[in-house]
């Protein structure tokens, strides 16, 4: 059996899967000051009455480290960055302890200037003083040549807890990005580290000893033992879960549009031919940008609970949430109430909702039942307006080359997959008002919960070689061999397919979940000085895609 | 936080996937450490630059710029398309006020492109700088567009394009055409006799370096900018100007191409030559772009310069303040230049050769201009090639006047179909373009 946790801002959603369906599920409400004690909460109520011994499986999915962004509860990192030509370094100072240093790698990872041991000596006095435990080093263009980030951690390491290197985070480009992403790992790591020990011992107890899997923003799981190098990977894992368990009732080779519809937001997303499209580049939420990958989803603050208002004459929706729906005890007018007044929605107290579409209804001049068609239209309005302008942004990504100008993919969705709360009841207005296909997922209120649960653990792998040096290296993976003048591309994807494996093996992967392997990224150059070849440069990116493990889909409910 | 003062549309098109052939400079590594330099900076993530995607051009947008012998389809490839659409990308989001200013990172590059081609020249196949213009002119009816092109290269392809158009201002920065391809772009060709000065050539001695270029830039440059005062500043940016650059023999740095840049500001950059792609382009590219956007770069320095050993000789600097005075001196006589360059309503003849170096093709031109001081006056070009190909093509300005409009016609309706393989009308008053 196994089991899917996902613990939301304001729910928990937990379930219990064995080979023949939803055994249990759970939806409790987040104690956001306490979320050791409802991840607990919710794994004794699922294991009552069941044997520990036949849970195969564990993934749990927090918004530990996203709320301790929020809420600025964060070790103090010391960083330690060094540029070379270029950006000035100052404009990405994470906090008072940063520092630029000298030393400098150009782009094809050729030491330009050394790193000066002295100055790095006189750092580490200085963060140590100040009581710094934590520290995060990062040269620019250390996925080329990471060694001075190596010659600064010998250094730095007897006199910190745990020193962080960007070349570590990930294998792609972006010194800004790995500068935040490197920092972000550094705060989070003790926090991260004590909750899930804690968790760990407790499932112990429980008689729970299998490995514990952590869901990442990416849709994949990574072992507990992994998660501790990497937390900031946990970041947004929560829109991750639900787009999983959306996964089951995408089509087959055609796109799809995933809709979490919240109490505050909606989640949007995007499957292709039931794989969930990726971030370019890692997470971005407004100025924050790292190098973490994550599912391309974007939020639009709109949901069930969201506040409706009258201003200037005109219908407004959000983005703000005072509280419940005025049906279920909350003070103001929402889409829920609407969906209530509709008839559409059988459950919370009508009287209370038609009070507050009322006065919608009054100011707009117009019945409580076409107030509340009209809250309902705008809201589906508003969230498909959205989507379609992400729609358009994906297709217009900008591309490299010639073949993918001219044969680049264009998504283009034939379905959408709704979740979330309101689903069932929005499901047949969209439909009705876009004429796409649209279902609501069914256990559309636990799908993130279960697909926690059967995600399988994704990794990706970026591997350099440069014949003209004589090297083949992937940094991130602390990877280096020397190659000779005629090393070839067949080589080159054979070391990463290896190399692959074992980074998802050692992530916690079951060995009958890894082979859906893609190739992400293949590039070839020819390296010419003087009209004359000199070698070659070839650049391979290699990915498990995030997807469900398999056995299990046709265990889940169909609509 | 980092956040550009200026809002900067970019285009990045490398073409991964296309060279001229496996071992020529043009080819697909050029723009990859430029990317990787780029990227890396996360110069995409800062706030107020915008990647744009390029656009795919038209056969009619390369009409209103050329005469391509036998048919466009034939000189072209889908490269040549994509990269011309860089520009026109950046043009588009820049006329349409999207952005402040825009600067197109692409190759294939195009400035050696004459009015007819038959094929590569220089490494150039169409003019993407004068497509580019072409479009803004017709899409967005800005009369007066200067380019001014700072590639070490004599720009010929489009100081051949605006040969005869006194509203485009077109000048270019180069080294001395006795020491470098295309050896052209003397002071002494000033434009046609319609457009006398409108066409600025200014030759440099190679071991110019920043202090000569920058010298050029505020005492010539500048002030004849400010003087014709144009609604569009347009750069072709190449940058084998840089002292490591494998083809050519200047020394201009990576933070003078960024200053030039500051000072020249303008609306539209697009990438034209550069060919040392390690040690130049990444780091001349970023300076580019920080300049354009506004944002600091003093950090954007080559690992390896050392500005003593790039100073230039004192002799050198006199020759570039001698050039400087020549051609502001043309400049400033434009006008009488003009009146004495022909009667109104006569022809003008001129002979060419033209040898198309990268494709390896001999073309012959006989040119005619109506002598005109009302609009740029209409002409036809009888161009025969070695390939075989014969054409007559009559270009009709897009401010012509009505009397060259009715020659142009006429010219068209007189020329004799057996002795062409194609007659084609460039009526750039209605954007049409006519084979007969």
């Amino acid at each position: 059996m196994i089991i899917g946790i996902d613990v939301g801002g304001t729910h928990t959603d937990a379930v219990l899967l064995s080979s023949s369906g939803i055994e249990k599920k759970i939806k409790e409400a987040t104690d956001s000051t306490d979320l050791f004690h409802t991840i607990l909460s919710c794994f004794k109520k699922l294991l009552e009455g069941v044997d520990p011994k036949k849970i195969k499986r564990i993934v749990i999915s927090t918004t530990l480290t996203t709320n301790a962004i929020v809420q600025q509860d964060m070790n103090p990192v010391g960083m330690v960055v060094s540029a070379g030509p270029g950006i000035n370094p100052e404009f990405f100072r994470t906090g008072d302890h940063y520092y630029c240093v000298s030393g400098s790698i150009n782009h094809r990872g050729r030491e330009k200037a050394p790193v000066n041991e002295m100055e790095i000596e006189d750092i580490a006095k200085k963060m140590k003083k100040a009581g710094i435990e934590y520290v995060g080093v990062v040269s620019k263009f250390c996925v080329r040549n990471p060694s001075h980030e190596i010659v600064i951690k010998r250094i730095l390491n007897k006199h910190f807890k745990k020193v962080f290197l960007g070349h570590h985070v990930s294998g792609n480009l972006n010194f800004p990005r790995r500068i935040a992403t490197t920092h972000l790992n550094a705060a989070v790591f003790s926090l991260h580290k004590s909750f899930f020990e804690a968790i760990k011992d407790s499932l112990m107890q429980m008689g729970l000893s299998i490995p514990i899997h952590i869901l990442k923003a990416d849709g994949g799981t990574m072992s507990l033992e992994s998660s501790m190098l990497f937390p900031g990977q946990t970041v947004l894992s929560g829109p991750a879960a639900s787009i999983m368990g959306a996964i089951p009732y995408a089509p087959k080779k055609q796109d799809a549009i995933v809709l979490d519809i919240g109490g505050t937001t909606t989640d949007i997303a995007f499957l292709v031919n039931k794989t969930p499209l990726l971030e370019p580049m890692g997470i971005q939420r407004g100025r924050y940008k790292s190098l973490i990958r994550s599912l391309q989803t974007d939020s639009k603050g709109i949901g069930g609970d969201s506040v409706v208002r009258i201003k200037d004459k005109e219908l407004v929706i959000g983005p703000d949430r005072k509280g419940p729906a005025m049906a279920f005890g909350g003070p103001e007018p929402t889409p829920t109430d609407a969906l209530v007044v509709l008839g559409l929605m059988p459950d919370g107290n009508k009287e209370n909702a038609v009070k507050g579409i009322h006065q919608i209804a009054l100011e707009l001049g117009i019945s409580d039942a076409e107030a509340a068609d009209k809250i309902f239209k705008k809201c589906c309005s508003i969230i498909l307006k959205k989507t379609f302008e992400m729609i358009d942004k994906i297709n217009s990504q900008p591309v490299y080359t010639v073949h993918e100008f001219l044969e680049g993919y264009k998504i283009s969705p034939r379905k959408i997959l709704l979740l979330g709360g309101p689903a069932p009841y929005f499901a047949k207005k969209i439909e009705e008002l876009y004429h796409i296909k649209t279902i609501a997922v069914p256990e559309s209120s636990v799908a993130n919960a279960i697909g926690a649960a059967l995600a399988r653990t994704t990794c990706e792998i970026s591997l350099n070689a440069d014949t003209e040096q004589g090297i083949v290296t992937a940094h991130e993976e602390d990877f280096a061999e020397p190659i000779s003048k005629t090393y070839s591309e067949d080589d080159l994807i054979e070391t990463a397919h290896a190399l692959l494996k074992e980074k998802a093996l050692h992530s916690g992967a079951d060995p009958d979940n890894i082979d859906d392997v893609e190739v992400v990224e293949f590039q070839k150059f020819n390296i010419v000085r003087n009209f004359s070849p000199k070698g070659k440069i070839f650049r391979t990116k290699m990915q498990i895609k995030p997807g469900l493990i398999n056995g299990f889909e046709t265990i889940l409910p169909h609509p | 936080m980092l956040k550009a003062s200026n809002k900067t549309g970019l285009v990045f098109f490398p073409a991964f996937d296309w060279a001229i052939d496996p071992t020529h400079p043009e080819r697909e590594e050029r723009l990859l450490y430029t990317q990787d330099q780029v990227i890396e900076e996360g110069v995409f993530d800062i706030s107020g630059i915008i990647e744009y995607k390029p656009e795919l051009i038209t056969t009619r947008d390369i009409r209103r710029a050329h005469f391509c012998v036998p048919d466009e389809k034939s000189i072209t490839t889908e490269s040549h398309l994509i990269s011309a659409g860089g520009a026109k990308a950046i043009a588009n989001a820049v006329l349409n006020k999207e952005v402040k200013n825009g600067f197109a990172l692409v190759r294939p590059p195009g400035h050696h492109s004459m009015r007819v081609s038959h094929g590569g020249r220089g490494f150039c196949h169409i003019n993407i700088e004068a497509i580019m213009v072409e479009y803004i002119r017709s899409h967005f009816g800005l009369k007066k567009i200067a380019v001014i092109d700072t590639d070490c290269h004599h720009g010929d392809g489009t100081n051949d394009i605006f040969w005869h158009d006194p509203d485009v201002l077109f000048i270019s920065l180069h080294q001395d055409g006795r020491t470098l391809y295309p050896g052209t772009g003397f002071t002494g060709e000033l434009g046609g006799p319609n457009a006398r000065g409108s066409n600025l050539n200014i030759p440099l001695p190679p071991g110019t370096s920043t202090e000569g270029y920058l010298y050029v830039i505020k005492n010539c440059v500048l002030p004849v900018l400010e003087e014709f005062k144009p609604d569009l500043i347009v750069n072709s940016a190449g940058q084998d100007n840089h002292y490591t650059d494998p083809l050519t023999n200047m020394n201009f740095s990576a933070q003078g191409y960024a200053m030039l840049t500051s000072l020249l500001k303008p609306d539209i950059a697009v990438l034209e030559g550069g060919y040392s792609i390690e040690g130049a382009l990444p780091y001349v590219n970023l300076g580019i772009i920080l300049a354009m956007a506004g944002i600091d770069y003093s950090g954007v320095v080559e690992p390896d310069y050392d500005p003593e050993q790039l100073k230039q000789s004192v002799s050198i600097t006199d020759k570039i303040k001698k050039t400087t005075d020549i051609v502001n001196n043309y400049w400033k006589g434009r006008n009488e230049l003009r009146q004495k360059a022909g009667t109104p309503g006569n022809f003008e003849i001129r002979h060419r050769e033209i040898f198309y170096d990268t494709d390896n093709i001999f073309e012959r031109q006989k040119e005619k201009i109506r002598i005109c001081r009302d609009c740029g006056g209409c002409f036809e070009i009888d161009s025969s090639a070695s390939t075989g190909n014969h054409i007559l093509g009559v270009h009709i300005p897009i401010n012509a006047c009505k009397t060259c409009i009715e020659e142009g016609y006429r010219l068209f309706d007189q020329a004799d179909k057996s002795k062409f393989d194609q007659i084609i009308l460039q009526d750039r008053t209605k954007d049409i373009y006519e084979i007969k």
